[in-house]
């Protein structure tokens, strides 16, 4: 017998061979795309970065981009507040259904989802026909754009906070009331503070999806440059022109922004860890 | 402050949790309602703070119906049964919660609130924790801070949902004693819900005893123990010893047992309950009652010395347990399996045909 013990599954060759294969992949499949976007966008240097970014129709994507975020964000930030309050404090009944129903988002394919919204409400859907009666036009602009991306990330933040406030239940928010609180007190005193870092995160999560979608909206957009192009569409445009080094600096926009969502999102399950 | 309940229902989905509750709760005293789980306790609880909205039947404070008003109106203290202290905020934020939230025009000014703060700390002796969150608190700890962030808004009605249920043994002692010395200096009326019968019995004025949602008897503590309305009072309340049976001719047989009553009593099915204290112990039967027993255990832990007994010849649903004294026990030594006989002193009879029991003494008969 050996003086050495070592756990099932934890003999050195094992554990090296794991440790090894799991850093290999993860430099092949994570970390060199990465630098490759980085290498290709300043592939021209510092002043051809510059001036793919202070491109015209770049910045207009850039712009539009923010602007379905913008819109985005708040409004599923809303919504997912509400529905998980109505879920987690009311019990009703289709309640069990409505959980379920929350995450058709995530289970339908977004070139689906964007082709129904094109069906319903596109020149000629039902919603469409009557919506051109009154010269109004959602699919091929903004509008079309900010709906499917609500409709794709409408699931993160409730997702994020079901569970949550499952686990900690009303006993806080009965208190605060029997001591007197008002409705709105008691959501911005008791029930905001206990779950700021789960909201957060979800809404990272949203505003990740919302400025990197791809499939859903290039169903509903018709990808006009300059008008209704957002910034993954235009990754796409501008790579099919052969303007490679063009669309990987768009490219490294929206990889720069997904570095930035990760260190905050660490940040807020770090805080949420501690609570 | 009086709390009167008058008529109250209240209904989950098929589950009727309260039926037809009669009761009034006399100002200034503490009151304790006691049953099973299930038994609604908890409910009435929660209705009487407006938690629960009753399906039929009005809640009265001090005479004023108060069924329609809403929890925050109601100025009443709630203790939690896991405390709910608001988990992201310091000891002394959480006290302060209730005094914070009032509208401007009422609201005490910020040091009249720092001040009665401290006062609230003072009194439950935690004004070294202040800057603690709960998560740091230990559970009689927390308890007691519950209990200040109730005071707060000096309340007229304090109303506990099992406030000494998660502690351990020791600590819920010394919790009971502090709150009944708290509650005898500020005179609030308080109803605290429980499931522990010692705990009913030594802190309140006047027990509520519940079940399946009904009330079931309301006395004090001492008219509870002693006279039962009902078995099953009598069987919540600490140990029993029964003897089911028959009656004939003023004698309640059932196998070889026999006792002879004291008093007339028609023939029918009845059952005889007594109390460990009120049996005696002997190794002779008595011309008044043959009750054969083989000694199943002896525990000698505590002021008694406490005998389980298997009936022998007869049956019973549960062992019966008798009490000798140490020096009883000491002179005798009586061991496992040996033969001994009960004599009741006082007794108390469950007829079928009669719905209050009747209690029964042999101490003048030659016994």
């Amino acid at each position: 017998m050996s003086s050495k013990h070592h756990r099932v599954g934890d003999g050195p060759l094992i554990r090296r061979t794991l440790i090894g294969l799991a850093v290999v992949l993860t430099v092949l499949f994570l970390f060199m795309p990465l630098v490759v976007i980085f290498t290709q966008a300043f592939a021209q240097g510092w002043a051809g970065y510059i001036g793919n970014i202070l491109d015209e129709y770049t910045l207009h994507a850039i712009g539009l981009t923010l602007f379905v975020a913008l819109l985005t964000v708040p409004l599923n930030t809303v919504f997912g507040v509400f529905l998980a309050w109505l879920v987690t404090r009311f019990s009703f009944p289709g309640r069990r259904l409505l959980i379920s129903l929350i995450d058709i988002p995530f289970a339908v394919s977004p070139v689906v989802a964007g082709l129904l919204y094109l069906l319903l409400y596109g020149s000629n859907g039902w919603a469409g026909q009557w919506l051109g009666q009154y010269d109004v036009e959602l699919m091929f602009a903004w509008p079309g754009i900010v709906m499917v991306t609500v409709f794709v990330t409408c699931p993160f933040v409730a997702r994020e906070l079901i569970p949550l406030m499952q686990q900690q239940g009303r006993d806080e928010e009965e208190a605060a009331v029997v001591l007197g609180a008002s409705g709105w007190q008691l959501f911005r005193r008791v029930t905001l503070p206990n779950i700021r870092w789960a909201l957060l995160y979800g809404v990272i999560l949203t505003n990740a999806r919302a400025v990197g979608e791809f499939g859903a909206v290039s169903v509903v957009s018709g990808s006009i440059r300059g008008e209704t192009n957002t910034l993954p569409l235009h990754v796409e445009l501008l790579y099919q022109d052969h303007n490679i080094v063009g669309a990987f600096t768009a490219a490294s926009l929206l990889a720069g922004i997904a570095l930035i969502t990760l260190a905050v999102k660490t940040i807020a399950e770090w805080r949420q860890s501690r609570v | 402050m009086t709390i009167e309940i008058d008529g109250i229902n209240k209904s989950f989905g098929q589950f009727q949790a309260l039926r037809d509750i009669d009761l009034t709760i006399p100002d200034g005293q503490l009151t304790a309602l006691l049953g099973p789980s299930g038994s609604g306790k908890t409910t009435l609880l929660r209705s009487i703070a407006g938690l629960e909205n009753p399906d039929r039947g009005r809640i009265l404070f001090s005479g004023e119906d108060v069924t329609g008003l809403h929890v925050r109106e109601r100025r009443v203290g709630f203790v939690f049964q896991h405390y709910a202290l608001f988990r992201h905020m310091t000891v002394s934020e959480n006290v302060a919660f209730g005094l914070k939230v009032m509208p401007r025009r009422e609201r005490p000014s910020k040091p009249e609130i720092r001040r009665r703060v401290r006062e609230l700390l003072e009194m439950v002796q935690l004004d070294h924790l202040a800057g603690r969150y709960p998560a740091q608190l230990s559970g009689g700890q927390k308890q007691r801070i519950a209990l200040a962030r109730a005071m707060a808004k000096r309340p007229e009605i304090l109303l506990l949902d099992e406030p000494f249920g998660a502690l351990d043994a020791k600590v819920r002692k010394e919790l009971r004693r502090w709150l009944r010395s708290l509650h005898d200096e500020l005179h609030f009326t308080s109803v605290f819900v429980t499931h522990d019968q010692e705990e009913a019995l030594e802190l309140s004025d006047q027990v509520v005893v519940m079940r399946q949602g009904s009330v079931e008897q309301v006395d004090s503590p001492l008219e509870l123990y002693s006279q039962p309305d009902s078995r099953f009072v009598f069987n919540f309340l600490g140990q029993v010893n029964a003897l089911p049976g028959a009656i004939s001719g003023g004698v309640l047989r059932q196998g070889e047992a026999w006792v002879r009553l004291p008093e007339s009593c028609d023939d029918d099915d009845a059952e005889l309950y007594l109390r460990p204290h009120e049996v005696r112990l002997t190794q002779e039967p008595s011309q008044n009652a043959h009750l054969p027993f083989r000694i199943e255990a002896i525990n000698v832990i505590g002021a008694e010395v406490r005998v389980e007994l298997r009936p022998d010849g007869w049956e019973s649903e549960e062992l019966w347990e008798v009490g000798i004294t140490h020096s009883a026990f000491n002179a005798r030594q009586p061991g496992r399996g040996d033969r001994c006989y009960a004599v009741p002193d006082v007794g108390h009879l469950f007829c079928d045909h009669l719905s209050e029991p009747k209690t029964l003494s042999w101490y003048d008969s030659a016994g």
